[in-house]
């Protein structure tokens, strides 16, 4: 069935997530202000620079409502600097939505020559291993015990976790052609 | 024990990361992805790099001196001193890019041994090489280029830039040439958008651009790589322009720096980057902004000291 499926597009590579939901049938409202969260099924963070989230996100009053949101019951996704910006602890100083109970380190892997590709085998995902782009990404050190590891790369990084209808990838499923993570997302 | 790779990597005890690829065009092109929508501060020390991010830049650009003043002083523009570089990168967790003069790749591969996110092969800095850019290809740090046109943007590609930004003029504060060229490139992508298949080969022997960079271009509607504007975007409109002209971001080299109040500057210019056709907030973050940079009239400025015509 088609949802509306919003994206939250104050930066970063949200286009992407727009046009995988597109191919997929659902409709796409990008999210700058508070007022775009109306109507919405479902809500998308995609991956960008979360400190730049924060910065916009709190000069536009979009923390309390984007809360709200997720604790209504409304599945929320984030990917990378979108995971970072679900995290209740991101070992610094910097605004997040405090929604998720996962404590996280950014840049985790190195820098952009670290960055890497590398197959991901998700719980709950049928069919063979995802292709998991990293690129500068974070990763999960520890969950809270209402969270769910979902991935674990073979040094034991967690990079994928759901907590109820919250979402969690390190990687950038938007960057494949791959749409079993934004189906998995959508029957949250 | 060095008998083969395997056992060599074995014998040094590296961690068991076996099957990640890196440095893939999808990594490089990828990155640039996560910048859009996004504003990239030129920095020439710790103390702005921490300002921009503050402000909300998605990235910084480390350099010695901005282009006003590389015009200002005049002489030799280089690469920055590596040391530098690394103290901005030690002060600030977003990417940190840095330039390297076109041609020169070795200044290249010392900002790749440093670890800088992304090298910008820029015609800011005097070039040092006449006839051949940097063979992007060879490295696993991303590049971007300036470009005036569809040509040169792909040409650029073509040697693995992974992110297209307009030259405009750098140092002017005149947002004339960023336009020009962001209208160029988009414009030349909509004309080959409505171009039969045998017309593109022609169209590409006159552009001077490799055919399936131009076939890939007519068969996406955009640019393989993300394409951001650059040169003399000094005020939160200017950026906003851009972004409604199609580009998917903004870098501001003198324009905040060489203002009066740089921090409310930097952060208007990430609002009006976001909200681009808001023109409520735009017209609220653009108050009391203070001095703008000074600039000075493209029109006015002779042909041997304009920047853009550096690299082809």
């Amino acid at each position: 069935m088609a949802k509306t499926v919003g994206v939250l597009a104050l930066q970063g590579d949200f286009a992407e997530h727009a046009q995988m939901l597109q191919r997929m049938g659902h409709r796409v409202v990008e999210v700058r202000l508070p007022h775009h969260l109306e109507g919405l099924d479902a809500l998308i963070m995609p991956g960008g620079e979360s400190t730049t989230f924060g910065k916009l996100a709190v000069r536009w009053g979009l923390i309390e409502p984007i809360r709200q949101f997720a604790l209504s019951g409304k599945p929320v996704w984030g990917t990378c600097a979108g995971l970072i910006f679900l995290a209740k602890d991101v070992g610094r100083d910097q605004p997040t939505l405090g929604l998720m109970d996962i404590q996280v380190t950014r840049n985790a892997f190195g820098r952009q020559i670290d960055s890497f590709i590398t197959p991901v085998q998700v719980r709950g995902l049928a069919g063979p291993a995802f292709m998991g782009v990293f690129i500068r990404a974070p990763r999960i050190n520890t969950v809270g015990s209402g969270v769910e590891v979902l991935a674990e790369l073979d040094d034991g990084a967690i990079v994928a976790a759901r907590q109820g209808n919250l979402l969690a990838t390190s990687f950038h499923p938007e960057l494949t052609q791959d749409t079993r993570m934004h189906a998995f997302f959508l029957s949250l | 024990m060095q008998t083969t790779q395997g056992e060599f990597i074995q014998g040094n005890g590296h961690t068991p990361t076996s099957n990640r690829e890196t440095g893939t065009d999808a990594l490089k092109r990828g990155l640039a992805q996560m910048l859009k929508g996004g504003v990239i501060m030129d920095v020439v020390n710790p103390d702005q790099a921490r300002i921009a991010e503050q402000s909300g830049a998605v990235a910084v650009m480390a350099l010695e001196r901005v282009p006003a003043d590389i015009r200002r002083q005049g002489g030799v523009a280089r690469m920055s001193d590596p040391a530098m570089i690394q103290s901005i990168m030690e002060a600030v967790t977003i990417p940190v890019m840095a330039k390297c003069r076109i041609g020169h790749f070795v200044e290249a591969r010392i900002l790749e041994a440093i670890g800088v996110d992304y090298i910008d092969e820029s015609e800011v800095l005097t070039p040092a090489d006449e006839e051949h850019h940097v063979d992007k290809r060879q490295f696993k740090v991303p590049f971007v280029c300036g470009a005036r046109n569809l040509g040169e943007a792909l040409r650029r590609i073509n040697e693995g830039a992974a992110m297209i930004r307009s030259k405009g003029e750098a140092g002017t504060g005149d947002v004339v040439e960023a336009v020009r060229h962001a209208r160029a490139i988009l414009g030349e992508i909509a004309r080959l958008k409505t171009m039969k298949r045998e017309e593109l080969y022609a169209y590409a022997k006159d552009i001077g651009a490799p055919y399936h960079l131009v076939e890939e271009t007519a068969d996406l509607g955009r640019l393989p790589v993300v394409l951001f504007a650059a040169g003399g975007i000094a005020t939160p409109a200017d950026a906003a322009l851009l972004m409604n002209i199609g580009v998917d971001g903004i870098f501001v080299g003198s324009g905040i720096f060489k203002s009066g109040d740089p921090a409310a500057r930097a952060q208007a210019i990430v609002q009006a980057t976001t909200h681009y056709q808001d023109w409520h907030i735009i017209a609220e973050v653009s108050k009391n902004l203070g001095e703008p940079m000074v600039g000075i009239n493209i029109s006015s400025l002779p042909e041997t000291e304009r920047l853009a015509g550096r690299g082809w």
